[in-house]
């Protein structure tokens, strides 16, 4: 048995993750199709975000100079990080260099990807997620299960009895405004007392240097601003060309995720404080991190690097919302973490996620930039049977069918023998129980093939 | 229209449900068709492509091009082996321009079945009557490769009798997936068991849908919860062959 399946059999089992998965992307999806169906030509919408993606993947050396020529000259200090390892080294040692102590951090699934929460406690930094989903994992010690909710496979229910076992001063009412005022009384401080604020950017604008960050809850524009050093981290696809393609996605990214016309803070950060500015951070730290999103660029995955982490396809999957964020076993989940996954963390311990996905295309039809992710997955089931990582059984049992297959006189002789042969077992046109084919039958009945083929009927009857 | 067609019969149809076939040829007939099953077809490669395992898919596409080009067209009852040939073939072909052009030709006439009855031909069934309540499944493949959603409904709607029931969530996958249903059964259990509620809660007498591998998946999981739901291709209804037994029943 596979981690994945083992983690898939784990969620099934578990009702409680049911109902808030089912919960949250059943209200994200009803509440996208009503954004969508109100946007003037969402399909035109979409192909014009793939497009300008598109563009600035085929020339993002160019961006990404003009990118940092921009910040830097906004008075930010560009870094880059070719690795995972890399980022977080420099972004401790800018945490070093300022004395921190403590940081506040919002929200950032590069960050999770790169390891920053680990690579922060290592070097004895004490962190604050200020994202009150972030708030919730980090109280649980877990890790995020879906890109947009992190707590999502938590029900309230179960957030309410967290935050009174671990808040200082919990909420008394069982409502969740008293939830949310008790994270407040326990976040705030923590955020206005930081050293160093850390963010993702959902966008890097590239003729101002800008970073953009949204959220709905104000976290980023507290954790960021009152501290003396803000550090972002972001992926080096996350470039726009200018503001109003940065405008154009955000219009994108918002009705996807959450069905909302426009996320309730949206902020373009450009260089610290300036003289004058009555606040802001002294510096200004942008890490540009690479971790293998070049070798995809290269590999066949340019197409994933579109992607601009609304979680749309997850939303929609019919495997994760069966089994929930955490059985993917990744930094990312559901369809968009089924194609990162392997290209991040290696295709061997991750075979699994190409395979576990029915390929109905539905995430690729909700896909704000229109990301084959079905074509993705079978690049990935491809280069697993390459490779040789495709179980000897699976190896065998294709191989000998196509070559039956490929001789359709045979193949008509073993489809009639195969046909009497299953007819022996079962009664009355059902069968309940079939060996090799227990996957099957262990759920549901497999109706008894007919007695003789199509093509045995056919050939007899045009022999008349 | 008497176009001469071929009848690429998908290997689910030859051995499970041949009626899928007949019924297909019937309605075709119908519609003023010539309807010719090349002896050459076996299987259109889908469970090698979808495995990852080019070279078998590679090999019963060219074979299956071979059996199939000579024909004007060629009608699949399967919208996901129909989407297989339409869409997958040329791609299977990037360094081969001599094999590409021969997929793309075959690509470009081939359609499903419903989709050809209704676009091509512009047929309806006539005199075909069925006092029943029945209830539509969109099967993926057919709904997002080839757009078919309004074809199968235009023809069940020329039915007599016969009323339709929207089934909430039409367009959400069953959980059959292919090689996924036996892969990972349990997760491709917990969605179709979501499916046979939804299907059942319809109330309809029978669950129509346009690809024998989601419907074998969908009246498998309805069979086993005891539902008395009747499943049956939308072709076999929409030829005058709804009054037969129907998936899992025998004749």
């Amino acid at each position: 048995m596979s981690g994945f399946t083992d983690r898939a059999d784990a969620a099934l089992a578990d009702p409680i993750l049911k109902i808030a998965v089912e919960r949250t992307t059943g209200t994200a999806e009803a509440k996208r199709a009503i954004a969508v169906d109100a946007f003037p030509d969402f399909e035109a919408a979409r192909t014009r975000a793939a497009a300008i993606k598109d563009h600035v993947i085929a020339h993002l050396g160019a961006y990404l100079e003009q990118f940092e020529a921009s910040a830097i000259a906004s008075g930010a200090q560009v870094h880059w990080a070719q690795t995972a390892d890399e980022a977080c080294r420099i972004v401790i040692d800018i945490c070093k260099a300022a004395g921190a102590r403590t940081v506040a951090r919002s929200k950032s699934m590069l960050g999770e990807e790169i390891g920053l929460p680990h690579a922060l406690e290592e070097a004895g930094i004490v962190r604050v997620e200020t994202d009150l989903a972030e708030h919730i994992i980090q109280l649980a010690d877990e890790r995020p299960s879906h890109i947009i909710w992190p707590a999502m496979h938590k029900t309230r229910e179960q957030v309410s009895a967290l935050f009174r076992a671990k808040h200082a001063n919990p909420h008394e009412e069982e409502t969740i405004a008293a939830m949310a005022q008790s994270a407040r009384r326990e976040l705030r401080g923590a955020m206005l007392g930081a050293d160093v604020g850390i963010s993702g950017a959902n966008f890097l604008i590239a003729d101002s240097g800008a970073v953009c960050t949204v959220t709905n809850e104000g976290n980023a524009e507290l954790s960021l601003v009152p501290p003396r050093v803000h550090i972002v981290t972001a992926g080096i696809e996350k470039i726009v060309p200018s503001m109003p393609h940065a405008i154009h996605m955000l219009r994108m990214l918002a009705r996807s995720a959450t069905g909302a016309a426009l996320t309730q803070y949206t902020t373009f950060y450009t260089g610290p404080k300036r003289a004058g500015d009555r606040d802001g951070p002294e510096q200004m730290h942008i890490v540009l991190v690479d971790n293998g999103r070049t070798k995809m660029r290269e590999e066949g995955l340019a197409e994933m690097l579109r992607c601009i982490r609304c979680g749309a396809c997850m939303n929609h999957c019919v495997v994760f919302r069966q089994i929930g964020g955490h059985a993917y076993g990744g930094t990312y989940p559901g369809p968009m973490g089924a194609v990162l996954t392997p290209a991040l963390d290696g295709l061997a311990p991750n075979r699994d996620l190409a395979h576990a996905c029915t390929l109905n295309g539905k995430c690729q039809e909700v896909c704000p930039v229109k990301i084959p992710l079905p074509t993705l997955l079978k690049g990935w089931r491809e280069k697993s049977w390459r490779e040789g990582l495709e179980p000897t059984s699976m190896r065998w049992g294709l191989g000998f069918w196509a070559w039956v297959a490929r001789r359709p006189a045979l193949y008509r002789l073993g489809t009639a023998v195969a046909i009497r042969a299953i007819r022996l077992i079962g009664r009355k046109g059902w069968i309940d129980s079939l060996p090799l084919a227990s996957g099957w039958t262990k759920h549901r009945d497999l109706p008894k093939p007919a007695a003789r083929s199509f093509m045995a009927q056919y050939q007899q009857e045009q022999r008349k | 229209m008497t176009a001469n067609v071929a009848l690429f019969v998908t290997c689910l149809v030859d051995i499970m449900r041949p009626r899928i076939g007949f019924a297909a040829i019937r309605a075709l007939e119908a519609a003023g068709c010539t309807v010719v099953v090349p002896q050459g077809q076996t299987c259109c490669g889908q469970p090698a492509l979808n495995s990852g395992d080019r070279s078998h898919a590679v090999a019963l596409a060219k074979q299956t091009i071979e059996a199939l080009e000579p024909y004007e067209a060629i009608v699949v009852p399967s919208g996901s082996c129909a989407g297989t040939i339409r869409c997958h073939y040329p791609e299977l072909f990037d360094d081969d321009a001599e094999w590409r052009a021969r997929a793309q030709a075959v690509a470009a006439k081939t359609f499903e079945v419903m989709a050809y009855l209704d676009e091509v031909c512009g047929w309806k069934p006539e005199g075909v009557a069925l006092p029943a309540t029945a209830t539509y499944h969109d099967s993926c493949s057919g709904l997002r490769q080839l757009g078919i959603k309004a074809q199968p409904r235009r023809l069940l709607k020329a039915i007599d009798g016969l009323s339709m029931t929207p089934l909430p969530g039409a367009e959400t996958c069953c959980g059959f997936g292919g090689t996924f249903c036996v892969k990972y059964p349990a997760i491709s259990n917990a969605i179709v068991g979501e499916k046979a509620d939804a299907i059942d809660a319809t109330g309809a007498d029978l669950l129509l849908a346009g690809d024998l591998g989601c419907l074998m998946n969908m009246a498998g999981k309805l069979h086993r919860n005891g539902s008395k739901i009747r499943a049956f291709h939308a072709i076999e209804l929409i030829s005058g062959m709804g009054d037969g037994p129907a998936i899992g029943e025998e004749a």
